[in-house]
């Protein structure tokens, strides 16, 4: 029943220097674009107001458009649940993103969808967008270290057990909370429904 | 040991925990709509899983209709698909679905609570970040993405970190002429998008549990807006007295039943809190945001700040004047902040025998069929009408720019919705968030203001 997917640990590649705090879910992907009932399809328009109308955009630069990892400023991922956001990033081909923090629900959705969050010091990411500027700067990230490494630098980042243990192995979290079906069930049975006093299906 | 009231229901919910992997958390309830639920079908679909228990689900249509009066005709053909698809797997999965004409269709954050499936002490979920706002009964509600959708749906429960808890208090009165809109307004201006983030928040204070039940869904419902996971208040009688009688509430001996696990949710004396914030509410004003995130706001006596060069050009304003007098194109008073029938009534009173400003176009969108049918009772459609504004039909309409009701680009709104992204409301759109009143007066006047206009002029 479990759909194993392939286990990741290195992630190699360039990186693309986006250093705007507060990116919301409406700039990674409009409104407009989420009636669509596929998992496919975003990332053409991904980051699209920021794209149209200023041709040096980072993301609009032949120079970056094979990058692995987005880097970006801090609050990345505010806003709506809405977890295009992490499938459009990801068609555009990032397997991760470095930023000095993450909104809660973006960081949720991306951990499901094996797109790794790194949360470095805001210095440290400023450091990197200099040099990504400068030169083209090429990023391993060590899943099982927990490292961003370049040629002059090496950083230690947080990584969640769990999530490091999933994503290394190709586990998806789904069968961890199958894993525990029955003691979910006995636990609704014994406890949370003694406390729950919906009375169904008046509605419709 | 003493506890905050998010700790009890973390705790009660909790089907297990082990060190270094996030607590496997049981879901009482879980809320869809169109929009984040069709990949979750198809993911536990692929799956061969099935709904662990239908009747803890409930769908509505909200995001995607058009709010115009033949909204069965839905142009736009993606869209269409969406709600078709949607009917189709509520129909196939076993889900009660609140359908257009149901008399229950509507935003899903007003529809949970008025139909009484929103209580103190629940685990509830949806794939909308607004959920919070469910946190007006002291229920612990929160947004997920589609993947977590599926994971309720096969199993019941989510894989979560317990969260950290901020109390948030406010302190004195709520000024006349201000409301629950303009208090969250206030917080999230303080602390930032972010200040909240990894936190429940629970709102505290005399000013508070003062609040009805629609104002506490306002204060809630933007939680999300300061970063914070959720945000509650704890249930008091104002709680109870809402939900009794409701569609999905107890009754007799269960309602009794019901208040004494409700009344025990509630912070315990010298409980530890990760963060406590205090604001002094007593001399606040109508807040309205001027930039392109909801933490750019100030209040309506303020001039805007220097500091964010990116944001003023998008909103075409200068740093150092103030809102007050900016000429607006469009008002909207509606979405699951401010679509309730309170807010109806009060955009109502200010609109009553009155003409809003030619150049202005007003869209009244009730948050449900019930707060339609209950505004149509009370006339209030016909005063919003006579006004020169568009009472329209029940949906998320121009909160989000996902349907047809979209503020052209380059124009200005005035909005009571949660977002002030850029291109939120439409590509190109300009966007004001403010309370329903703030709305109603600046819509008269046609351009920003409120009732304290004279002063805030000098």
């Amino acid at each position: 029943m479990s759909i194993q997917k392939q286990g990741k640990i290195t992630i190699q590649g360039g990186c693309v220097p986006m250093m705007i705090d507060d990116i919301d879910t409406d700039i990674i992907i409009p409104a407009q674009h989420l009636t669509q009932t596929s998992k496919s399809g975003y990332g053409q328009h991904a980051f699209a107001r920021l794209k149209q109308g200023d041709a040096d955009f980072v993301l609009n630069q032949k120079r970056y458009q094979n990058a692995k990892v987005l880097l970006a400023g801090d609050n990345f991922g505010c806003g709506s649940s809405r977890e295009h956001a992490v499938w459009a990033i990801q068609e555009l081909g990032f397997e991760a993103i470095i930023a000095s923090s993450f909104a809660d629900i973006f960081s949720n959705n991306a951990r499901k969808n094996g797109l790794v969050l790194i949360a470095l010091a805001p210095d440290n990411c400023q450091r990197i967008a200099k040099q990504a500027t400068q030169e083209n700067l090429h990023l391993a990230i060590d899943l099982k270290q927990a490292t961003v490494t370049a040629t002059n630098f090496k950083y230690d980042f947080n990584i969640n057990p769990f999530f490091q243990h999933c994503i290394t192995h190709g586990y998806d979290e789904i069968d961890y909370l199958l894993s525990h079906i029955e003691n979910i069930k006995a636990h609704k049975t014994a406890i949370m429904n003694q406390s729950l006093f919906i009375q169904p299906g008046h509605a419709t | 040991m003493s506890q905050n009231i998010v700790e009890k229901i973390w705790h009660q919910h909790r089907v297990h925990h082990q060190d270094g992997f996030p607590d496997v958390l049981g879901i009482d309830f879980a809320l869809l709509h169109e929009v984040t639920s069709a990949q979750a079908f198809d993911m536990i679909e692929q799956r061969n899983l099935s709904i662990h228990d239908p009747t803890k689900f409930l769908a509505t249509i909200d995001h995607s209709i058009p709010t115009r009066i033949n909204r069965h005709e839905i142009h736009d053909k993606t869209a269409k698909a969406q709600i078709e698809l949607l009917r189709k797997n509520c129909a196939k999965h076993g889900i009660p679905i609140c359908d257009l004409d149901s008399n229950h269709q509507g935003i899903v954050h007003v529809v949970g609570p008025e139909l009484g499936i929103t209580q103190p002490g629940m685990t509830l979920v949806c794939g909308d970040s607004h959920t919070a706002t469910h946190g007006a009964f002291g229920a612990l509600a929160f947004g997920i993405g589609t993947s977590t959708l599926a994971h309720v749906f096969a199993t019941g429960a989510v894989l979560m970190n317990q969260p950290r808890v901020m109390r948030v208090n406010f302190k004195g009165e709520l000024p006349e002429g201000t409301y629950a809109k303009d208090m969250i307004m206030h917080l999230i201006a303080e602390i930032g998008i972010g200040g909240a983030t990894g936190h429940v928040i629970e709102y505290t204070g005399a000013a508070v549990h003062a609040l009805s039940m629609e104002q506490r869904m306002t204060l809630c419902n933007m939680s999300i807006e300061c970063g914070a996971i959720a945000g509650l208040v704890a249930p008091d009688q104002t709680t109870f007295n809402y939900i009794k009688n409701r569609l999905y509430a107890p009754d007799g001996e269960q309602f009794s039943q019901a208040l004494v696990h409700w009344q025990s949710l509630c912070s315990d004396d010298g409980c530890h809190y990760d963060q406590v914030i205090e604001l002094n509410i007593s001399k606040l004003k109508p807040m309205i945001s001027w930039g392109t995130n909801p933490q750019q706001a100030i209040q309506s006596h303020q001039v805007i700040p220097d500091g964010s060069s990116a944001a003023l050009d998008y909103v075409k304003l200068n740093a150092n004047q103030k809102l007050i007098g900016t000429a607006i194109q469009w008002a909207f008073v509606g979405s699951c902040t401010n679509g309730r029938i309170e807010d109806l009534r009060i955009v109502a009173e200010i609109l009553r025998n009155k003409k809003i400003a030619t150049d202005v176009t007003m869209y009244v969108v009730p948050g449900s069929e019930q707060v339609m049918i209950q505004a149509q009772k009370e006339g209030l459609d016909e005063v919003v009408t006579a006004a020169g504004a568009e009472f329209r039909m029940p949906g998320c309409s121009m909160c989000l720019g996902m349907n047809d009701d979209k503020v052209p680009a380059g124009e200005r709104c005035i909005s009571t919705t949660n977002r002030n992204f850029i291109g939120r409301q439409g590509t190109g759109s300009i966007t004001h968030l403010a309370s329903p009143a703030t709305v109603a007066y600046s819509a008269l006047a046609g351009f920003i203001c409120t009732q304290f206009m004279t002063e805030e002029a000098s």
